[in-house]
């Protein structure tokens, strides 16, 4: 694999290409939970030596502790790394539980929440130590169509009122377009940046946004490079 | 048009289909629980009853199951606690013995595979050793008290444990794993709060083949040597020609394997309700 990318602070980063593509290795290097074989992995100017604690990671599924209600799972972040959960966090599980709209699902276990729920947690773990970056491993694909929307939307908002690096990795187009600044396309065996956008959209976004004829004309475009990619 | 038809059919005729007192006797039967094993059981129990009457079988090849009632009586209810007591204390130290070892085990045997390389084909080893061959020996090298007895249901029940709780601890989703190497959390606590948490569904099902076999480990050390105990009883009535208060024994010895194993079904019901599959 041969990727040269850089991401700006507080930037959205969407991740796009074939299956196979090397987009999750990306996003591991980037954790330091592999280590390049040549080349670096620098964040904030500084080669990743290991793997680093001030990332959230949100998996393709929420993997979550199943014997741990919704506030367990989100705190266990503190749990596991300090051995102990404090007030403070007990609290700051609170505000992500009212930030993610998980009100009332408090006490629940994993198995009795849907999959759009499930996620929620999910993401509210992955957020709980305040990040500076966001990993997000196609975090919505194994969900139903309308459910994936709406927590795109959700994302957006969480990530307008507290802003971070967010490299989310996706092999949905129109949800790169929605919720990314720029959309980075990898090719396939040997993975490799083939295009590099910036999405010609303003913000805050709504679902309507990216049905202007502009949006849908790069949307088709993306989709053209990464059929003809596919072909050849 | 045909379609429609077919609606209005099953709406005049109301969702279910038609019910006559026997299908409603039917179906209770099938909703109750309990009751059908129940019956069953009495079946058995009464042709079994008529079937060694009826041709006569001799008690010593199979007594019918009144004549195994009346076998209860051979010895006083003090008695019977005491033999009951001898190898239910066995069963169960042996039992705890063998939970105690595996679970360091199972977790060198999941963390390095050095651990597992050097220690697998040692517990293979062991576990292929013919246990009842090897009791008498035992009894030896440990003298005639409890010891010789713990180590022998030990070595019975262990295997499943080491198994189970090692595929358990293997089990964990790999992602987790990574999450909790992005928070640099310790070693220990990966085990403690991830991986053994996780492996509480295998363990169980280790923990309910074991104490089934602990028993049969206890019955065993008291046939090589022993003054008490269900397994003792049996083999002392069957020398003495005493078959029904053999069988009664055997009735003991079914009844505590299925309370035991209904135990420990009870206690991951009460602490580990999370850890069994979702109802239906």
């Amino acid at each position: 694999m041969d990727v040269s990318l850089s991401v700006s602070q507080h930037e959205f980063v969407a991740v796009l290409g074939p299956s196979g593509c090397g987009k999750s290795t990306l996003l591991r290097l980037t954790a330091g939970l592999l280590m390049p074989t040549g080349g670096s992995v620098k964040v904030y100017g500084f080669d990743v030596q290991e793997p680093r604690d001030d990332i959230g990671i949100v998996f393709q599924q929420a993997t979550l502790l199943p014997w741990a209600s919704v506030e367990d799972n989100i705190v266990f972040p503190a749990k596991h790394m300090r051995g102990r959960v404090s007030r403070r966090d007990r609290e700051r599980a609170h505000e992500l539980i009212a930030s993610t709209g998980l009100e009332g699902f408090e006490k629940r276990l994993p198995n009795e929440l849907s999959g759009g729920m499930q996620q929620r947690v999910g993401l509210a773990r992955a957020m709980f130590l305040n990040p500076q970056i966001l990993l997000m491993d196609e975090p919505f694909s194994a969900l139903d169509a309308l459910t994936r929307d709406a927590m795109g939307l959700e994302l957006l908002k969480l990530w307008q009122s507290s802003p971070k690096t967010v490299l989310f990795i996706t092999h949905s187009i129109p949800e790169a377009v929605l919720l990314a600044d720029r959309v980075v396309v990898l090719g396939e065996r040997p993975g490799k940046v083939v295009a590099d956008y910036l999405v010609p959209l303003g913000r805050p976004r709504s679902e309507d946004a990216i049905r202007s004829p502009e949006m849908q004309d790069f949307i088709g475009r993306l989709r053209d490079l990464l059929i003809k990619r596919q072909m050849s | 048009m045909h379609a429609d038809s077919n609606t209005e059919t099953t709406q005049g005729d109301g969702p279910s289909v038609v019910r006559t007192k026997s299908d409603r006797i039917l179906s209770w039967l099938i909703s109750t629980p309990l009751i059908l094993p129940l019956m069953t059981f009495a079946i058995i129990l009464l042709v079994w009853e008529l079937g060694t009457k009826l041709f006569n079988v001799p008690t010593y090849v199979l007594p019918p199951p009144t004549r195994i009632l009346e076998g209860f009586d051979a010895v006083s209810r003090a008695r019977w606690l005491e033999h009951i007591w001898a190898t239910l204390r066995v069963a169960l130290l042996g039992y705890f013995v063998a939970i105690a070892i595996s679970l360091p085990i199972a977790i060198a045997l999941a963390k390095s595979r050095l651990m597992s390389r050097a220690i697998y084909p040692l517990l293979v080893v062991i576990q292929s050793v013919p246990v009842v061959a090897v009791a008498p020996i035992i009894i030896v090298v440990l003298g005639t008290d409890d010891a010789p007895r713990i180590v022998i249901t030990f070595m019975i029940s262990f295997f499943p444990l080491v198994v189970s709780m090692t595929t358990g601890l293997m089990a964990t989703p790999a992602e987790l794993l990574e999450l909790s190497r992005s928070m640099k959390a310790t070693s220990w606590r990966e085990i403690i709060h991830i991986r053994l948490p996780f492996a509480v569904p295998h363990i169980f099902s280790g923990l309910k083949i074991s104490i089934t076999l602990a028993v049969i480990g206890s019955v065993v050390a008291e046939f090589v040597a022993a003054e008490k105990g269900i397994g003792f009883f049996i083999q002392f009535s069957t020398s003495m020609f005493k078959l029904p208060q053999a069988w009664a024994g055997l009735v003991v010895l079914i009844c505590m394997s299925l309370l035991l194993f209904q135990l420990v079904n009870i206690m991951q019901r009460i602490f580990f309700s999370w850890s069994l599959p979702k109802e239906k």
